[in-house]
């Protein structure tokens, strides 16, 4: 097969930090990984963990202090690869002076496309970021969610086989995150590659083939999500509800959780059907069955050292 | 199919534009008719003078005010707001930027300076109802003061690539000023008996950009010629000096980690 | 909402109250710095070639306004008795540091810095100096070398020298014929009015500055009157020598068939002969005579 769309090899970046820059934080650590073409990748961990740091890489933003890396078999020093990858920042900020199409029609510019050309794609794809409406709107005037769609924008009009996506979701609402979630499935529809980072676990597992956990600047693990995470069975979830003023049978312990009169309990897999019984005894309701298998989050988590909390709460701070 | 750094140059521009940097011409215009209104009554027998001195000294100020307020910010600011974030993930070279960014401040500044002429032609014209052969030397005088604008711009934009706008602005300034000095140190040099001091001198002499060798303005208000060879030497120092900036700001920006 | 409100109207009478009491305090600072600044202003004059250096290339530009001060400082302070213009001479000379090609600059000092007091500082030697100055700048221009030799004809009364001047400025293919005829004149003919006046009126003809315009008028009119009255001295010999006294006044002369209308100075007003029959001019008028170079300029309160 054809080189991998992404390869890096022990990229490491150090920062002199310190009054006098004498002390260096190392915020990559000898990063190896490979994407294949084709894939959509995730790139996943907490803030600081260096994320952000190997994609300013990969882009030239910054240089690394050690290794390599190399997109669809090109260095990164090769700024004539810039040609076949797009790249949407964190946060991005774009010139604010400019409306959404003149931004548009300025990085197409960089592409060579002719006039007529230029100007069907940028129409084509403000329409696809749902932005047609907004085409004429001073970029200082558009909200963050507004900023999001127009960055996507402009890292595919130029139809990149390689797209790098940093926290493409941040600053969505929930409808805006589907669009998003749609444009990567579609992307990936297409053959590209897509690399980006989040860290909306849901969506990792859910859209990519494979997933990097990076925590310190140093790589945890590459694989598919169901791989970094065994698939086994380790104990089963049941979702009850008890009659009002019933109590909650003895035997199952003090593992039980409830809110209001919805209640929850962990038991071992062999300890099903006794605790079953026991609530059929309380004449409880049954509300549901689940297996419980280790997921991303909570490799995730205990890899951060952190309490489990709930998926929701997404959002970054800003490093 | 135009080159990156004219595409870069061209946003450059609108950017200044959008910024209403153009509007100091208002300035201008009022006072170039101010000016053309009261001259006859404050300076009799040199109004002429007046007029052109007036009109290029201003146009030298505005000018130098503008390439240095907005040369230090040239690429100062696109790493500050982050937009160079996006724009080097796009197939452009980092000397293509910088080339852009001098490119775009300098359309600027000929726009600038050429609107102003045409107002300091009106206000002549106004003044003294003709214009004389020696009146060719007023343009000319514009094109050197325009030359000395890209030289300033050039080294605005060097300190951008690594310093704040407050530090780059003190830099540019002090550069400028000492180039309009640097003749009267040689001179000092050559009069004290220590050749080492002498020869620092020197190396200073050569080293500044000269920006006296381009100081006309008297010349065009008195009507007379420009020497010919002068505007081609002129033409050459510039080019040569602005390139050496530009080499040495590529240099510095190509090795920049950005924040 | 309120609060704004209350700021807004705060604002607008209180800036302008504020304003008030600032103006009024300017003016006491000015009225106790008056002093000062006039003392500061000599010191602030120093010399014009550290002003050329400071001026950041804005030369031209600053001896226009030097210019103007040299020419508004002259206005508001000529014909105050007893006035000496000490600025008049640092500005001139900055000036022209400044531009040396600004040659109304010398023309003006040329007379302004020659005329005695109230009219001018005094200082011909001042003028010399600065014309000198002029003439180096600008050797293309022979009206330098013409001022030059004014100067020495009219103020300094150094023939010889006035001769040279005009004669290196007739060398000039642009000058015109008269220089070279002048520089013999002044020689050969220095005493007569006819001399003077001929400088006098080149000097008229050769600017628009209405000061200096004004000054040749003043010394035309003054040679003219001081040619009358040589005229009307030997009309009242001629008369004594027919009636055996001198006439009492000048309509005499008109009835005795000397002279056909009465004979008035050149503002109008008739002259009037003394006891011993000499000519002068009427107690009314202001005409100035300087007698010419041959004697030494009278002191006169304009």
């Amino acid at each position: 097969m054809s080189a991998p769309a992404i390869e890096i090899q022990s990229l490491t970046k150090d920062y002199a930090v310190g009054f006098w820059r004498e002390k260096t934080r190392r915020s990559l650590d000898s990063l190896s990984l490979e994407v294949h073409e084709g894939e959509a990748f995730g790139f996943l961990g907490p803030n600081g963990a260096g994320k952000t740091t190997t994609l300013k890489l990969l882009m030239g933003v910054i240089f690394p202090t050690s290794g390599t890396a190399r997109i669809r078999g090109r260095s990164i020093e090769d700024v004539a690869m810039h040609r076949d990858i797009g790249y949407l920042p964190e946060q991005p900020y774009f010139y604010d002076y400019l409306t959404a199409r003149e931004l548009l029609d300025y990085f197409a510019r960089f592409f060579g496309y002719s006039a007529a050309d230029r100007g069907e794609r940028v129409e084509k794809f403000l329409d696809l970021v749902g932005l047609s409406a907004a085409g004429n709107v001073q970029l200082r005037k558009f909200s963050k969610g507004m900023m999001q769609r127009i960055g996507i924008a402009q890292a595919i009009l130029h139809d990149p086989k390689v797209v790098f996506l940093d926290e493409p979701m941040s600053g969505l609402d929930p409808v805006g995150r589907r669009e998003v979630r749609d444009i990567i499935l579609e992307l990936k529809r297409q053959g590209r590659t897509v690399f980006f980072s989040t860290h909306i676990l849901t969506d990792a597992e859910m859209l990519c083939d494979r997933v990097a956990v990076l925590v310190g600047g140093k790589l945890q693990g590459v694989g598919a999500p169901n791989e970094i995470v065994s698939l086994e069975v380790y104990g089963m979830e049941i979702l009850f509800e008890l009659k009002p003023g019933a109590a909650v049978p003895a035997s199952l312990g003090d593992k039980v959780r409830h809110t209001g009169s919805r209640y929850q309990v962990e038991v071992p897999e062999a300890g099903l059907y006794a605790a079953l019984e026991q609530l059929k005894g309380a004449d409880a309701k049954i509300l549901g069955v689940v297996p419980l298998r280790p997921s991303l989050e909570d490799y995730f988590f205990k890899l951060v050292g952190k309490e489990k909390y709930s998926p929701h709460s997404i959002e970054v701070n800003p490093q | 199919m135009s080159s990156i750094p004219a595409v870069v140059a061209v946003n450059t521009f609108r950017e200044a534009v959008r910024d209403r940097v153009l509007y100091n011409l208002i300035f201008f215009a009022l006072l170039m008719m101010g000016a053309a209104i009261l001259v006859g009554q404050i300076s009799v027998g040199i109004e002429r003078i007046v007029i052109v001195n007036l009109g290029l000294s201003s146009i030298s100020i505005f000018g130098i005010i503008m390439a240095i307020f907005i040369g230090v910010g040239l690429v100062y600011k696109e790493i500050e707001k982050r937009t160079l974030y996006s724009l080097l993930a796009k197939p452009i070279k980092r000397w293509e930027f910088i080339v852009g960014k001098f490119g775009g401040l300098l359309l600027t500044l000929a726009v600038n300076t050429t609107f102003m002429l045409l107002g300091l032609f009106v206000a002549l014209l106004y003044v003294s109802r003709h214009l004389e052969r020696g009146d060719w030397g007023i343009v000319e005088a514009a094109y050197f003061i325009l030359l000395q604008l890209a030289l300033i711009t050039a080294l605005a934009l060097f300190f951008s690539c690594f310093s704040s706008p407050m530090l780059s602005t003190l830099f540019t300034l002090g550069i400028y000023v000492a180039g309009l000095f640097s003749k009267d140190i040689r001179e000092i040099g050559a009069l004290t008996k220590s050749p080492v001091v002498e020869w620092a001198c020197k190396a200073i002499y050569y080293a500044l950009p000269n920006f006296h060798n381009f100081n006309v303005i008297a010349l065009a208000g008195h009507g007379q010629p420009i020497p010919a060879s002068l505007l081609w030497q002129n033409t050459l120092y510039a080019a040569l000096y602005v390139l050496i900036l530009l080499l040495a700001s590529a240099a510095v920006f190509s090795g920049r980690n950005l924040k | 909402m309120n609060s704004h409100r209350k700021l807004a109207l705060l604002a607008a009478v209180g800036v302008p109250l504020l304003f008030v009491a600032v103006i009024t305090l300017q003016t006491r600072i000015d009225v106790s710095t008056a002093a000062e600044v006039q003392s500061q202003q000599e010191l602030l004059l120093s010399s014009g070639t550290v002003i050329k250096r400071l001026s950041l290339g804005y030369d031209a530009l600053l001896a226009d306004i030097y210019w103007t001060r040299a020419v508004q400082y002259y206005g508001s302070n000529a014909g105050i008795p007893g006035v000496k213009f000490p600025l008049l001479w640092p500005l001139l000379d900055i000036t022209t540091t400044l531009d040396p090609k600004l040659t109304p600059a010398y023309r003006f000092g040329a007379v302004f810095l020659s005329e005695q007091s109230p009219v001018g500082a005094g200082e011909p030697e001042l003028a010399l100096k600065l014309t000198q100055k002029g003439i180096a700048a600008n050797p293309q221009d022979w009206q330098m070398n013409a001022t030059e030799g004014f100067l020495y004809y009219w103020y300094l009364r150094e023939y010889q020298k006035s001769s040279e001047a005009y004669l290196a400025g007739s060398k000039n293919p642009l000058a015109p014929g008269w220089l070279a005829m002048m520089a013999a004149q002044v020689v050969l003919k220095a005493n007569e009015t006819n001399t003077s006046e001929m400088i006098w009126t080149e000097i008229y003809n050769s600017t628009p500055n209405p000061s200096i315009r004004k000054s040749a008028l003043l010394h035309l009119e003054g040679l003219h009157a001081s040619q009358d009255i040589e005229a009307l001295n030997q009309l009242a010999q001629k008369y004594h020598s027919i009636y055996g006294h001198y006439p009492a006044s000048v309509d005499v002369l008109v009835q005795a068939g000397l002279a056909r209308t009465t004979p008035v100075d050149p503002s109008g007003l008739p002259y009037i002969y003394d006891a011993d029959g000499r000519a002068q001019l009427n107690p009314k008028s202001e005409i100035v005579i300087e007698s010419g170079p041959a004697t030494p300029p009278k002191v006169y309160n304009n």
